[in-house]
């Protein structure tokens, strides 16, 4: 962005918050409705603080957080290992596909009712959830990645005797790296959403947990409140894993 | 494909090594697909007017997204002004998973069909906006210099040079917003709904209707993948020269 262009990029900004706290102040939308900006931090503040819907916001955060990293972390090894061994072996390619293809157009929130019916309201359902949101980018990335590596570094590991097991660790895996990594930061976005999703359905702790308890008292600061760290938190996820590939880029050169 | 499916008749019907009540077996799902095929249907009314109703709100959901992402794209990426304008607040915004917004669109507009076009709205809203913008953006330079200097007035420019060159990005872009509508639709209407198929799943839920609940998924899955090749062959019907 250019410096000149700053004033309007207030402008923006200005407008926006002075809109919302006027109309939240103008009395014409009940501020149980709409809260103003002002309201919305204050509750955030006090939420670090005081107990709603059993925890801290930190507390929410925390377990979903947690809930997360399970099913990321599943659909990590899963899926990752996965996708390499088809691009690998052919057969297995034909097996796993049509099933995968089938599977992959199922929104991960339509999950929802096979989690509940199978883990009740423990952690099982929304982890369910979650990997079914980040399993495919997993799969599709580390596939590609292996399937779009240069031939001839292949074929000339082979011509030098390495075998199967060499090249897959010491030629496939580093020369898939960047598409793996880009995956995974796919899926990591895909599951934290679906984790959303689930906890707005089935748990009884978590930040989804928290905004759905401000929904049904009509609180809607704390609504907006749990989106705000929602946001944020997505945003630390996203500049952890962008990190992590700015990291594999510099290694493969 | 069919070695799946004679395992699973196998495994469920044969061996009774999975329990009726947590996975259904394919007569299970063959008797949901008669019950919600047939009147009354279940959760309320038949597969078809649920089906129906899903299908509406998406579309409708998704082109007011259409509707107003693109042109707001577009002007992001013609006036460096506008975007800087707006830029910071949508950068504020877009993070918020598009589900995120449900408990607020329930307080704001209640279960009704209007909190739902509203989440339909902002998870289509997004890509749309971005990838227009992506777009406009990366249009050769020298092709808009070369209709200017052939004397092309800035609406000609837009209409016959920027448009079309951007509208590779923004059928990627519409095609992500598609999926992230269908997905957010179904989150709502499993919040809360009287009908559609984010309903059906929910009532199979609590009913412990194992047959339904994946009859219902395969709907969603099968809606899905008719709407991406939908959208696929309006994208090639809207740019004949990339065949």
């Amino acid at each position: 962005m250019r410096s000149r262009d700053i004033p309007y990029s207030v402008a923006g900004i200005v407008l926006f918050v002075g809109a919302w706290s006027l109309l939240a102040a103008s009395g014409r939308i009940n501020p149980i409705i709409l809260p103003g900006p002002g309201d919305v931090l204050r509750t955030f503040a006090d939420l670090t603080q005081h107990r709603f819907a059993g925890y801290t916001i930190q507390v929410h955060l925390a377990s979903s957080l947690l809930r997360f990293l399970y099913g990321f972390v599943l659909a990590a090894v899963i899926g990752v290992p996965l996708g390499l061994a088809m691009g690998w072996f052919r057969w297995l390619d034909y097996v796993v596909s049509p099933l995968f293809e089938a599977v992959r157009f199922v929104a991960p929130i339509a999950w929802v009712p096979f989690a509940a019916l199978w883990f009740g309201t423990g952690i099982g359902g929304p982890v369910l959830i979650i990997f079914a949101g980040a399993f495919p980018p997993c799969l599709i990335n580390a596939y590609r990645g292996a399937r779009y590596v240069d031939r001839n570094l292949i074929e000339a590991a082979q011509t030098l005797g390495a075998t199967d097991i060499r090249i897959i660790f010491q030629v496939l895996l580093p020369a898939s790296a960047p598409s793996i990594v880009a995956g995974l930061r796919v899926s990591a976005g895909l599951g934290w959403q679906s984790l959303i999703g689930a906890e707005l359905i089935v748990v009884s702790a978590g930040i989804g947990y928290l905004m759905v308890q401000g929904q049904s008292n009509l609180n809607t600061a704390a609504v907006m409140s749990g989106m705000i760290a929602i946001g944020i938190t997505g945003i630390a996820i996203d500049v952890a894993l962008r990190t992590l590939e700015r990291f594999v880029a510099r290694g493969r050169t | 494909m069919l070695i799946v499916v004679a395992l699973w008749f196998a495994v469920t019907q044969v061996w009774h090594l999975i329990s009726p009540g947590r996975f259904p077996s394919p007569l299970d799902v063959y008797k949901a697909a008669v019950q919600i095929g047939t009147p009354p249907g279940y959760a309320g009314t038949t597969l078809v007017h649920h089906v129906v109703i899903s299908l509406e709100l998406v579309f409708f959901g998704f082109l007011v997204a259409v509707a107003s992402g693109v042109p707001l794209g577009l002007g992001m990426g013609l006036d460096r002004r506008f975007e800087a304008f707006v830029n910071p607040v949508f950068l504020a915004i877009r993070p918020i998973p598009p589900l995120a917004w449900i408990p607020l669109a329930v307080v704001w507009f209640g279960l009704g069909i209007q909190a739902k076009i509203f989440v339909v709205w902002f998870a289509a809203f997004v890509p749309a906006l971005i990838n227009t913008y992506t777009g406009v953006r990366t249009v050769d330079r020298t092709l808009i210099d070369a209709a200017r200097v052939h004397g092309a007035s800035r609406y000609r420019v837009i209409r016959d040079v920027v448009i079309p060159a951007a509208l590779p990005h923004i059928f990627t872009g519409l095609r992500l917003s598609l999926q992230a509508s269908w997905t957010t639709l179904i989150a709502a209407e499993l919040v809360g709904a009287v009908a559609g198929i984010g309903h059906v799943l929910i009532v199979a839920s609590l009913d412990i209707y194992p047959g339904m609940i994946l009859y219902g998924m395969a709907w969603v899955a099968l809606l899905g993948a008719a709407m991406t090749i939908v959208l696929g062959r309006l994208e090639r019907a809207a740019m004949p020269w990339l065949r």
